[in-house]
């Protein structure tokens, strides 16, 4: 088969003092070309004051089949939660 | 036997039955990674098919006003082309195929382009009822199970909704102005009121995709239902435009509390879906032109880019 443009994610933040945010993705021969055309594509309308543009295949990802053993570590620790700490009623705003 | 494939597919269906969206990595039934393949390209398509009626208006829009957001207008859709294509790929398919099945007549994209634009009206009439009936569809499947095409849906419902206004000003300016233009306007909706009922394909009782797409909350409204809302809301907009609906059995019903409209003729959607419609040809060979003259441009580019690389390794290397 023919060799296609690689993929590329886009990631925007929206507004200084915003994080970048994954928005899509776009074909591209290169970073330039994906960066013009994240550009052209992805903030039409002012959604963007900065862009990244990554090459897909350099994305892990973790497995969603294996998300149970993942992210178990995580479910039994409800000590790690504010809620977990009983306080008096009398005592606001802690 | 917990992983035998009907266990699979039960645990599936309890993840659509509780809301859960589906992302791309997790495992779904092959039908519905098909389906969803079919589905999402066939709009994609659409999109893109969708420029050509209106690009054919570009050059001859009647103001500079009329022309910016013309060409602002078809550009949209190239994008919503493009996020659908990508919400595609994201299902195991590469953008070639894609396009390879559009060229080759294997898939399809929505009947509606295969209508020719006859006239400045047609512009007004296309953004007011064909991005109208887009709007109703494309409103209920933001909240489609499938994670990346409800995305793409909620970009474009938010870009979509000053297609439909620009259209409605066009037909405004139209019914205002001289009794000729009013004319031009009345024969536009003539023409583009029954194949925009079409769009949203076969009658329930004959549509076979339906059963399984609301159990799968691929779709949350059948054809029918779509169709009635289209019609609901599109009559006191023609009424505001003081257009007439060319459909003498459009009534008022008290008691359903919808309108009533007459029978859509179904021989006609199904001949221009097989690939007899006014443009089929047309649209097809547009396509298929820009795919091969552009070859060299998505050649060039990719040898360039590699010979860039290979540049840059070298000067890291020394």
């Amino acid at each position: 088969m023919k060799k296609q443009w690689p993929l590329w994610e886009i990631f925007i933040r929206s507004k200084n003092g915003l994080e970048h945010r994954h928005v899509g993705s776009l074909h591209a021969a290169d970073a330039k070309m994906a960066m013009e055309n994240a550009r052209d594509v992805y903030t039409r309308r002012q959604e963007g004051v900065s862009i990244w543009v990554v090459p897909s295949k350099h994305i892990t990802a973790s497995n969603p089949d294996e998300s149970g053993e993942l992210f178990e570590p995580s479910m039994d620790k409800a000590y790690r939660h504010p809620t977990f700490y009983d306080l008096p009623d009398e005592l606001k705003h802690m | 036997m917990s992983n035998s494939l009907e266990n699979l597919e039960q645990s599936f269906q309890d993840r659509i039955d509780r809301g859960e969206k589906i992302e791309p990595k997790d495992w779904m039934p092959d039908r519905y990674r098909k389906t969803h393949i079919r589905q999402i390209s066939q709009h994609a398509h659409s999109e893109i098919v969708g420029m050509l009626p209106e690009g054919n208006w570009i050059t001859r829009a009647p103001s500079l006003r009329r022309k910016v957001a013309l060409l602002a207008k078809v550009q949209d859709e190239a994008g919503h082309g493009l996020y659908l294509y990508s919400a595609t790929e994201t299902l195991g398919i590469t953008r070639d195929e894609l396009t390879e099945q559009l060229l080759a007549g294997k898939a399809k994209y929505s009947s509606i382009f295969n209508y020719p634009t006859l006239s400045w009206a047609d512009i007004g009439a296309i953004g007011w009822l064909v991005d109208g009936a887009a709007i109703i569809n494309q409103v209920m499947l933001t909240r489609t199970s499938f994670g990346p095409y409800a995305r793409a849906m909620v970009r474009i419902c938010k870009e979509e909704s000053f297609h439909q206004r620009q259209g409605f000003e066009i037909m405004l300016t139209l019914c205002r102005g001289t009794e000729a233009q009013k004319q031009m306007a009345q024969y536009a909706l003539d023409r583009w009121w029954w194949p925009c009922l079409m769009m949203f394909g076969p009658p329930d009782a004959e549509s076979t995709h339906t059963e399984q797409s609301m159990k799968w909350k691929i779709k949350l409204k059948t054809n029918d239902e779509l169709r009635q809302q289209m019609v609901d809301q599109t009559v006191p907009q023609a009424e505001l435009l003081g257009l007439t609906i060319p459909d003498p059995h459009l009534k008022w019903n008290e008691s359903r509390g919808h309108y009533d409209f007459g029978e859509i003729d179904w021989d006609e959607f199904w001949r221009v879906v097989k690939g007899n419609g006014p443009c089929n040809k047309e649209r097809l060979e547009a396509r298929r032109k820009a795919w091969e003259e552009g070859a060299w441009v998505r050649e060039a580019a990719l040898a360039y880019a590699e010979k860039e690389a290979e540049r840059t390794a070298v000067s890291a290397a020394v």
